[in-house]
């Protein structure tokens, strides 16, 4: 994927001005009212308990204030995948009110989160921003950016604002800078154990203190409210740590008095960028354009469009019940949205409700290590060898498992067969006989030491295994590579995926910086 | 008349829905094919727990979804996305089993 043309070539070509500021930021601000100002203490903890509760004002209030709708960009699905500039740039002649991203997901699985590192590239991710922050800064165009670092722990955070501070000095940025952790201190997390206020989503093993203890990273999922105080601050960009996703793009509008049912499943839709459009993509940009009764997805490359199919079909997407979708403190309703083509490759959705839940909860997320992993890659094209796989890496298994048994090593051993059941394992419904098999031999050690060992002497074993009616007797393994073995470093599990009940919005504590880029610097490099 | 559900379904994929949980979906061409298959409960819970030899208390739901003619399955998950022994920390590659579904079309022959 190429990428040309850069934020800075834009304004030199269109010189955007930054006082031309649309009708529709200019009702925006009226709206906003207190847009910058101190709340009162007492106001602002009437918001944080309650910001669903704000006061939602009357459809038609909403359609003469935003005439051409609330216009949300939504660039990517996951900051860091990349965009075409070409689609970015027209939906920023859109004049949107806000440009809004996600960053994050657990589909990468638990490595990311206990281990602190992100799962998106640092080079891609600051391509993004650039784009972002360049353009929405110049145009007073909030920017709201969720699960940073993929994961939304503190070290993703931290990772994720380095990566804004090194744009902002590059570009001569200066701006209000809101950031909101969504680390949850581990003795509130123990306390709710002890107090059996954890409850498990299905499926999920119950935790115990140790698991707790042993997680290096607790996150909450947390909602638009934390999100609409740093709006209601003034902050120009907002940093979250791991949130709802659909909340970056839901929290402004729904501050501003939309409907919240309406907001949230816009979000959602967003979240995911142009997955949801025909043909897909995980790396092109959409705007959404929420009214006072709807809301409209629209594409921002020709080269896609929105159906009711594209889009009623997005609900389904990675959830277990497409028309209830669970948050954090209550549930958008879909059982009567609508979904209506418009003609012009756009789609209208009506009818989506929110539905408070109390108590008001949130979702955690934890994971912890343990072991280490080495694996190894092999071939297998003998068919004697295929025959008798099952049966050969068992009696390998007992001969190394005793080996490591006297030698004190701790560990795990996987083969995962490819040709065989590599993908599905024992659920794995087609008994067919592939040619050549795959053969991975996936050690997980308590040490990196331990896990080396095993690997190792599980690879020398199986490529000198003499099995019954072996005819290759030089040996039984191709490999790929020298070295054949690779060290993986560690291994983590997910060990919280719980419910938690949440008295007060203020374990989402909004941090407000000021930054200033360093004169002479601007546009430099 | 056996059919595969091939011919009828446009969509058949498999993603987590969340670490712990597996969630199928199967969008089918038209309103006509999701109805007869509503209507017959083709795809149950006997049908999935063979397909995916799993006990029926492993099947969170089946949900059938009308605006997009899509009925959806979850599982629950063989082990946690990313645990050691995992083959799929996607589960983007477990939808395989349904597509070896076939029903009769003719009402009469039953499934």
């Amino acid at each position: 994927m190429k990428e040309k043309k850069h934020p800075k070539d834009k304004k030199k070509k269109k010189a955007v001005k930054k006082e031309s500021i649309s009708a529709g930021h200019a009702a925006m601000a009226h709206a906003l009212g207190t847009h910058g100002t101190e709340e009162v203490e007492g106001r602002r903890q009437r918001l944080l308990n309650a910001a669903l509760d704000l006061a939602r004002r009357e459809p038609k209030e909403l359609d003469h204030l935003f005439p051409d709708g609330f216009k949300v960009l939504s660039p990517t699905a996951i900051l860091g995948y990349g965009f075409p500039p070409e689609s970015f740039l027209r939906g920023i002649e859109r004049n949107p009110h806000l440009i809004a991203v996600d960053g994050g997901s657990t589909d990468p699985g638990p490595f990311y989160l206990g281990s602190g590192k992100s799962f998106t590239n640092r080079a891609f991710v600051k391509r993004d921003l650039r784009f972002m922050l360049v353009e929405g800064l110049l145009r007073n165009i909030p920017v709201v950016i969720g699960t940073a670092g993929g994961s939304g722990a503190l070290p993703h955070l931290t990772w994720c604002k380095e990566i804004i501070l090194e744009i902002a000095q590059e570009e001569g940025l200066s701006f209000k800078l809101g950031i909101i952790p969504a680390d949850i201190p581990k003795p509130i997390v123990l306390k709710a154990l002890e107090e059996d206020a954890l409850r498990p989503l299905p499926f999920v093993p119950p935790v115990n203190r140790r698991a707790i203890e042993e997680s290096p990273y607790i996150v909450a999922q947390f909602g638009v409210e934390p999100i609409i105080e740093a709006h209601r601050k003034g902050c120009e960009v907002i940093l979250c740590g791991r949130c709802f996703d659909p909340a970056v793009f839901a929290a402004l509008p729904i501050m501003l008095g939309f409907d919240p049912g309406l907001a949230l499943h816009m979000g959602k839709i967003l979240e995911c960028a142009a997955i949801a459009a025909t043909p897909g993509s995980g790396a092109d940009c959409v705007l959404g354009i929420l009214k006072g009764e709807s809301f409209i997805l629209e594409s921002l490359n020709p080269k896609r469009v929105f159906t009711s199919a594209s889009t009623a079909a997005h609900t389904l997407y990675e959830k277990s019940d497409p028309y209830h979708l669970y948050g954090p403190g209550g549930m958008i309703n879909l059982e009567q949205a609508t979904f209506t083509e418009l003609g012009d490759g756009r789609v209208e959705v009506r009818g989506s409700r929110f539905e408070p839940i109390q108590p008001y909860t949130v979702k955690l997320e934890g994971a912890r290590p343990v072991g280490f992993r080495t694996v190894c890659l092999a071939g297998v094209r003998d068919p004697l060898m295929i025959e008798g796989i099952e049966v050969i890496l068992e009696e390998v298994r007992a001969q190394v498992g005793s080996l490591m048994e006297k030698e004190g090593i701790k560990g795990t051993l996987y083969f995962h067969l490819y040709g065989k059941n590599g993908v599905m394992g024992s659920r794995e419904p087609y008994p067919g006989k592939s040619h050549e098999l795959g053969i991975l031999i996936d050690a997980v050690g308590e040490t990196q030491k331990d896990a080396d060992t095993l690997c190792s002497v599980t690879r020398s074993t199986l490529l000198h295994y003499g099995y019954r009616g072996r005819i290759a007797t030089a040996g039984n393994l191709a490999f790929p590579f020298s070295p054949s073995d690779t060290s993986m470093g560690e291994v983590y599990e997910f060990s919280l995926y719980h419910l938690m009940e949440i008295g007060s919005q203020r374990l989402f504590p909004l941090k407000i910086e000021q930054v200033e880029a360093k004169k002479g610097k601007g546009g430099k490099k | 008349m056996k059919k595969n559900i091939l011919e009828v379904a446009r969509v058949i994929r498999s993603k987590n829905s969340g670490p712990y949980e597996l969630t199928l979906d199967i969008l089918f061409k038209d309103r006509k094919w999701y109805e007869l298959f509503k209507a017959r409960n083709i795809v149950n819970e006997e049908l999935i727990s063979r397909l995916y030899k799993v006990p029926k208390e492993d099947i969170l739901g089946i949900i059938w979804f009308e605006p997009v003619s899509a009925v959806k399955i979850t599982l629950r998950r063989p082990c946690p996305s990313g645990s050691p022994g995992d083959t799929d920390i996607y589960g983007a590659q477990q939808h395989a089993p349904l597509l070896g579904i076939e029903f009769d079309e003719e009402e009469s022959h039953g499934f």
